[in-house]
């Protein structure tokens, strides 16, 4: 566990980035999260962030298959507008847990 | 004359029929249960086919052998679950009401969810081998191949035995090397995960093993289309991986009656209280086994200790008492890693798999996260628990609930 500032904010992340609190997130603080992975925050990336935070909020589980389904964004511009990794990436900066994949 | 309803013949709703009815007073409740197939399957044994160790004869009986007497079975299609009304539709038309209901339905493949997936490759040099065809098709297929680019991919998570593609590829390169065809095999296995398992322990052991047999990982995949004229696979972020024999593992859901029941999750899946092992919804429906949207392995082994888990819950909703008995998502492998040696796991929704020894601490005989000759015995002989024990019902020699004791933090 560590403490960082983002936005002017001091904010509890676990060992990987993650915030622990996801009530301390703003679109401030996901601006400066974005910055560390190297993406630039548009509308569009605000919109999956909205639909990422709603769903872990009503205690969904995340997944590419319901993302594509979402009608908020496709796959395809989902892994463009978080690329490489992007459930890990976007849950990152959507300050909320990590999705946890277990097989 | 009251009525518990079981949806589903596979191996949990098997192992559930035998539990309850032992439990249940003959004059007092039915039992039934519902199928549209008469042939068992032993999932685990598909594996094995393509490499010429086990034939079609070898994985199948008729479902009637492990029905208990006294059980009403019924083969039909199910159209759907009424919860509103308690009772559940044949595909006949056929009315069945109930006042306890299993959901047993379990999950199959999905090709055609993937983009060129099921396209004109398809079991010529495209392959599946979690159905029973694709496990043949492949068999006759590696009979008379001359070797080339041999990719693994699985398309999504979660799907069924999270091991079997990794003992699929440690086959393949024991397979291969015995028929001095090895160099001319290139083995890549290409996963939608960081690494070859989704926990660390298991992930270092595993992946050096892949390594040591020289089989190529490409992590973090994940695949939007199959290139049929390029024999390619195209992942999101635009990695393509060239096959000259793909071997799929498709996207798995849960049955279509789920979803035409308005009962599911996006991949048909009941949301299901992982300790309970209750519905989300319905106080009279339970759900085990592979249909259940439980965050644990989709594995025979887990059903098994589910049910364990079911038949007290249930006996406790029929006699109006709390609950005694929670789930711990406990699931329990044998891995095959080729030239007749394997490995073992054991581990829980908050446990992932250590090392020790199992099932009895320091002495075993199996080892855990270790490879041994004595842990592929432990998967031979499990077929036959699997055909004589596990499906009807009688006790095992393990507890459902994950041990402790005998591993190493």
């Amino acid at each position: 566990m560590a403490t960082k500032t983002y936005a002017g904010v001091n904010i509890e992340v676990n060992d990987e980035g993650y915030m622990l609190d996801s009530l301390k997130w703003s679109k401030e603080v996901a601006t400066e999260i974005a910055k560390e992975e190297g993406i630039e925050l548009t509308d569009k990336h605000f919109e999956v962030l909205d639909y990422i935070r709603t769903k872990v909020a009503n205690g969904d589980t995340l997944t590419i298959r319901g993302i594509n389904k979402s009608g908020v964004v496709d796959a395809k511009t989902f892994y463009q507008l978080f690329p490489g990794a992007p459930l890990k990436k976007a849950t990152k900066i959507a300050g909320v847990a990590k999705p946890e994949s277990c097989i | 004359m009251k009525r518990l309803l079981i949806l589903g013949a596979g191996t949990a709703g098997t192992m559930m029929a035998n539990k309850m009815r032992k439990q249940l007073a003959r004059d007092e409740w039915d039992i039934t249960i519902v199928d549209q197939f008469k042939t068992h399957y032993y999932q685990p044994g598909f594996l094995f086919i393509p490499f010429g160790m086990y034939t079609k004869n070898d994985v199948i009986k008729p479902k009637s052998d492990f029905f208990p007497t006294g059980v009403h079975v019924i083969y039909s299609k199910i159209d759907k679950i009424q919860p509103g009304e308690n009772s559940v539709l044949l595909g006949d038309g056929v009315v069945l009401k109930y006042d306890y209901l299993i959901i047993a339905t379990g999950c199959k493949t999905a090709p055609e969810e993937v983009d060129g997936l099921k396209d004109k490759l398809w079991y010529k040099d495209i392959f599946d081998f979690y159905t029973i065809e694709g496990a043949v098709a492949l068999a006759d297929y590696f009979k008379t191949w001359k070797g080339g680019e041999l990719v693994v991919n699985i398309s999504e998570i979660p799907y069924k035995c999270p091991v079997a593609p990794l003992e699929f590829v440690f086959f393949a390169d024991a397979f291969f090397t015995e028929r001095g065809l090895r160099d001319k095999v290139n083995i890549t296995y290409v996963t939608p995960m960081a690494g070859a398992f989704t926990k660390p322990r298991a992930t270092k052991t595993l992946g050096g093993l892949l390594e040591q047999k020289n089989i190529k990982l490409v992590p973090n995949f994940a695949i939007m289309q199959v290139n049929n004229d390029e024999k390619k696979i195209i992942d999101y972020g635009g990695t393509e991986v060239k096959f000259d024999c793909l071997v799929s593992i498709p996207p798995n859901l849960g049955d279509e009656l789920i979803e035409r029941s308005g009962m599911g999750d996006d991949m048909n899946y009941v949301p299901t209280d992982k300790h309970t092992l209750r519905s989300g919804k319905y106080e009279n429906i339970f759900v085990v086994g592979d249909a259940a949207n439980i965050p644990t392995s989709k594995a025979g082994s887990v059903a098994h200790f589910a049910a364990e888990i079911l038949e007290e819950n249930l006996m406790c909703a029929i006699e109006g008492r709390p609950f005694t008995a929670s789930f711990d998502g406990h699931a329990n492998c044998y891995i095959e890693t080729g030239y007749g040696k394997g490995t073992l796991i054991d581990f829980n929704y908050d446990t992932e798999p250590l090392p020790g020894s199992f099932p009895f601490p320091g002495l075993g005989p199996f080892g855990l996260l270790k490879v041994s000759r004595m842990n592929h015995y432990g998967k031979v002989l499990f077929r036959w628990i699997y055909w004589h024990i596990l499906l009807k019902g009688k006790e095992m020699p393990i507890d459902s609930e994950m041990q402790m004791a005998g591993k190493k933090l």
